[in-house]
């Protein structure tokens, strides 16, 4: 039913944007990891066409029509040099509360870090590497998946990534087993101070039937020099399997942060995202999971927190494609100052997926006269015998609410930060664990303190 | 939940009976040649007796529709092409004069109201009959019979209290300083492909201006009526509610039933100034097409309208069971503080129908609110979208919006989507968009469960009034097709 042809330069992109970043993929293609597989090399080549043809989108895209990527054109982007090895870390974050270090892996500019990173704690055969250490030795253990989800095909930027696919976290879960550890995975921007740097991490979990995990991961910035981080993650949750993946985002705000996360559940697969939003100038998260298997269960939920000239979009995509699965989005955020949020939501029913099961839910706050929130919430159904809902609000802090902690002699400013941290709570409600929702708990803490 | 078995027996009892409307009227007419370039834009004017600015405003119009690019990305519509040049865009029955009596009337005009069930009396007034005015009317009509305004009914009534009601070219001698002002002032001749399109080449329509305080006092309705083949109908609504008045405004539409498409690209454009009120409803019933989806009539609409005065209020309500495609969407532009913008919709496809249809809401001024309430049933084939936005600036302090979409989908061949965009700029503003029916009516759940009724009866109740009050906005006159619709049960309703 598609009313549009895709013909060589499509309404909405700019194929001109892509020049730049072709240039440099010119100049580094030779290095990448895995070079001369052919499989490999088809992929990096079938991405990097793609992206010449489309280039960056452009508002006129319907996808991107509340997010404009202009910006990136004007700052001529680099890969990283090196792995930034001089730059040593004293802490790294970590949801852990006892201090001790579980299993993790740490990029730094979109590079490994092997000597930060640790496998501690893990089942025997699980693993847990990077991906340019497996195209360089075990190509095969990534070769049957890379590229199977997340396709450049209309994606411009997943198109970019995988032009420059080269390294990044690699997860595989066996069948039946439990990793019990929380395993963290680390991204730091440094930069450099002679020019905006891009990095493209590539991540890959693939999870077999009846096995669990939960991953963390942790996007943070350090110093101040302008970075793009433009991350694809794909993971497969095999039968009966779950995947509880969470990430925070606190970047500083002269970074980029554009992320594609695509999920495909098998029958009676969990996946369960949840994405917490406070740093970078502007940030992106894609999440399309795509319920392949009967009675699959996806949680696609998150909250953000902006403020000064910040501007984040949520986008999400579940794919109800097979009958009798549940989905359920929860989104909760605040925008202060001239800060600016996005939230696309688009549930699709295929013919098939009779008793599916959706619900989405977005609510935002807006603190200041020029806060500005732009919602999208989307279904599209071929189904009749399916619950979908999706409800969306907009507003400020309730005059009721407020009058009623102060006038129990609570000062404005704290029933406020009250109000405020009840509101955001509702939505980290939605992280069953309970460590990461502690964890992630303080970061809202500390946002609004720092008010 | 599924639709239950009456639903789905309602439901096919509305769309699948036979149209009605679907005959031709054999008459002699006047028809343009086919093809459209400025010559036919100055042949429609030169029809028309037009003024000069008449002419350069709608050449101006086609010379930008030329550059433009039609709107086929968007909207979840799947059609062939359309060859403009391959369509008539005049078409008039022909008259000597404004017949005197019913002797003088072409009987077949006579039989085609008859047909399309109008009663005798009405009929008559229709047919432009002088003097069969007068008892105690409760509703003037303009019947537009393709191209033309064939008669416009209680004129001098209407003209006592300075009510202007009358076809849109007589307006145009009539009043030109109104025309001139309002024509293109809520739909611009750039505005969009379909509408640029009406600007060029429109051909007939309502104009409506209601004077300073004055409560219009009957229904005022347009009936449009496609006969001619190959032809589309390109029709312009104005309507102007001075300071203080109110104005009910009913449209409705039929076609033939033919097997090749036609095109219907109308625009609308309503002002409200201060504490004016405009209800502004229509029953759509344009030909949908047969069972296998061949034929009917291609429905891309333009309807807006502005609230420019403080308190003023326009209310949309729409009945869609026809036309193959629709594309409409009727909006308000929220200028006046406290004006008030309202969006009701029952929509019902079925076979091989596609509907994209909703509504925007554009929040200017201070305590603006807006009510959107759309309820789509797809049936057969069908798809169907709501499309809506709303938009609260950042002077809007203190807006306000509900909106609730709820669709049906009967069959696992049809599809019910849902576009809502919000973007809001003004913090103190409130929007909500629910969709579920459990949500939205908790508290009167609550109620009939505390009284007794099972959870399922409630709904059911709920839902049934819910739905009733939608369609108790329509005025009387579509009393008899709203209440095909009423019964509906929404209970397996998706957001």
């Amino acid at each position: 039913m598609a009313t549009t042809t895709l013909t060589k330069a499509p309404r909405g992109y700019d194929p001109a944007a892509a020049t730049p970043f072709l240039e440099q993929l010119d100049r580094v293609k030779g290095g990448l990891p895995g070079g001369g597989l052919s499989w490999l090399d088809g992929l990096r080549d079938q991405g990097g066409a793609r992206f010449a043809e489309l280039g960056l989108p452009t508002v006129k895209n319907e996808s991107w029509r509340y997010t404009n990527l202009r910006a990136l054109d004007k700052l001529a982007f680099q890969p990283a040099a090196d792995a930034g090895e001089a730059v040593r870390f004293d802490v790294l974050p970590t949801v852990r509360a006892d201090g001790t270090t579980g299993p993790r892996l740490v990029f730094v500019d979109g590079r490994f870090r092997a000597e930060l990173s640790s496998t501690a704690g893990l089942p025997t055969g699980v693993e847990l590497l990077n991906l340019a250490d497996v195209l360089a030795r075990n190509p095969d253990l990534v070769a049957g998946h890379l590229g199977r989800i997340a396709a450049p095909d209309d994606q411009p930027l997943v198109a970019l990534n995988t032009a420059f696919l080269a390294d990044g976290p690699v997860l595989h879960v066996p069948r039946g087993v439990t990793v019990d550890e929380t395993i963290e995975l680390v991204f730091v921007s440094v930069g450099s101070e002679a020019q905006p740097t891009a990095f493209h991490p590539r991540g890959l979990i693939v999870a077999e039937a009846d096995s669990r995990a939960v991953i963390v991961e942790h996007h943070v910035g350090l110093g101040s020099c302008t970075t793009l981080s433009n991350g694809v993650t794909e993971v497969f949750v095999g039968a009966g399997a779950s995947v509880h993946h969470y990430k925070v985002q606190r970047e500083h705000t002269e970074s980029f942060h554009l992320s594609h996360t695509a999920a495909k559940v098998a029958g009676k697969g969990i996946y369960d995202n949840f994405i917490l939003t406070i740093g970078a100038k502007l940030s992106r998260n894609e999440v399309n999971s795509v319920l392949d298997g009967e009675e699959g269960d996806t949680h696609v939920s998150g909250a953000y927190m902006v403020r000064g000239g910040q501007h984040v979009d949520t986008t999400t995509f579940i794919d109800h494609a097979k009958p009798c699965c549940t989905s359920r989005e929860v989104y909760k955020g605040v925008i202060d100052d001239q800060a600016r949020a996005v939230f696309q939501g688009k549930i699709i029913v295929r013919p098939d997926a009779q008793k599916t099961d959706g619900y989405q839910q977005n609510r935002a706050l807006l603190l200041s006269d020029t806060a500005e929130i732009d919602a999208k919430p989307e279904l599209e159904i071929y189904a009749d015998d399916v619950k979908c809902s999706h409800g969306a609000t907009v507003g400020e802090l309730d005059d009721d609410q407020l009058f009623y902690l102060r006038a129990r002699g609570i000062d404005k400013d704290t029933a406020r930060g009250l109000l405020i941290g009840a509101f955001l709570s509702e939505a980290l409600e939605e992280i069953a664990e309970e460590s990461v929702r502690d964890a992630f708990q303080s970061y809202v803490a500390n946002w609004q303190n720092a008010r | 939940m599924a639709a239950t078995t009456e639903t789905v027996e309602q439901v096919r009892a509305v769309t699948e009976q036979k149209y009605k409307y679907g005959f031709t009227t054999d008459i002699e007419s006047d028809v343009a040649p086919k093809g459209l370039n400025e010559d036919t834009v100055r042949f429609i004017s030169a029809k028309k007796e037009e003024p000069e600015w008449l002419l350069e405003w709608r050449l101006k119009a086609f010379r930008v529709w030329q550059e433009m690019e039609e709107p086929r990305h968007w909207a979840k519509l799947s059609y062939p092409p359309i060859d403009y040049q391959d369509a008539h865009y005049y078409a008039a029955p022909k008259m000597k004069d404004r017949p005197k009596s019913l002797d003088e009337v072409d009987p077949e005009l006579l039989k085609t109201y008859e047909k399309l069930g109008i009663p005798l009396r009405e009929q008559e007034i229709l047919a432009g009959v002088e003097g069969a005015e007068g008892k105690s009317p409760a509703i003037a009509v303009d019947a537009v019979f393709d191209s033309v305004s064939v008669a416009t009914t209680f004129k001098a009534k209407l003209e006592e209290m300075g009510i202007i009601f009358c076809s849109i070219s007589e307006a145009v001698h009539k009043c030109p300083e109104l025309v001139q002002k309002y024509l293109g002032s809520v739909v611009p001749y750039t505005d969009n492909f379909y509408a640029t399109l009406n600007c060029a080449v429109f051909t007939d329509g309502s104009f409506v201006y209601i004077p300073k305080g004055v409560r219009c006092p009957m229904e005022l309705s347009t009936y449009f009526r496609i006969n001619q083949a190959n032809t589309g109908q390109f029709e312009r609504t104005l309507i102007i509610a001075d300071e203080g008045s109110y104005v009910s405004y009913l449209e409705g539409c039929t076609a033939p039933q033919r097997d090749e498409n036609q095109l219907h690209a109308a625009v609308v454009e309503l002002v409200a100034l201060d504490d004016a009120q405009i209800k502004y409803s229509t029953v759509q019933n344009w030909y949908p097409g047969n069972a296998e989806g061949v034929g009917g009539i291609y429905n891309f609409v333009t309807k807006r309208g502005a609230c420019r005065g403080r308190n003023s209020k326009i209310s949309w309500t729409q009945v869609e069971t026809g036309s193959a495609i629709t594309w409409k969407y009727p909006s308000c532009i929220l200028q006046g503080d406290n004006s008030v913008g309202e969006f009701y919709s029952v929509a019902i496809t079925n076979n091989f129908q596609q509907a994209d249809t909703g509504t925007k809401m554009i929040h200017i001024g201070k305590n603006t609110r807006s009510t959107i309430v759309s309820k789509g049933i797809s049936a057969g084939r069908a798809q169907q979208t709501y499309r809506g936005l709303v938009k609260i600036l950042p002077k809007a302090e203190g807006a306000r919006n509900h909106t609730q979409c709820d669709s049906l989908l009967i069959g696992d061949q049809c599809g019910a989507h849902t576009v809502p965009y919000i973007e809001n700029r003004n913090r103190t503003a409130r929007v909500e968009h629910e969709a579920t029916t459990a949500k939205i009516s908790e508290d009167q759940l609550f109620y009939c469960r505390q009284r007794g009724l099972s959870e399922e009866d409630a709904v059911s109740l709920i839902v049934n009034g819910f739905c009733k009050e939608v369609l108790k906005e329509l005025p009387m006159e579509f009393a008899v097709e709203a209440q095909k619709l009423v019964g509906i049960s929404l209970e397996g309703s998706v957001g």
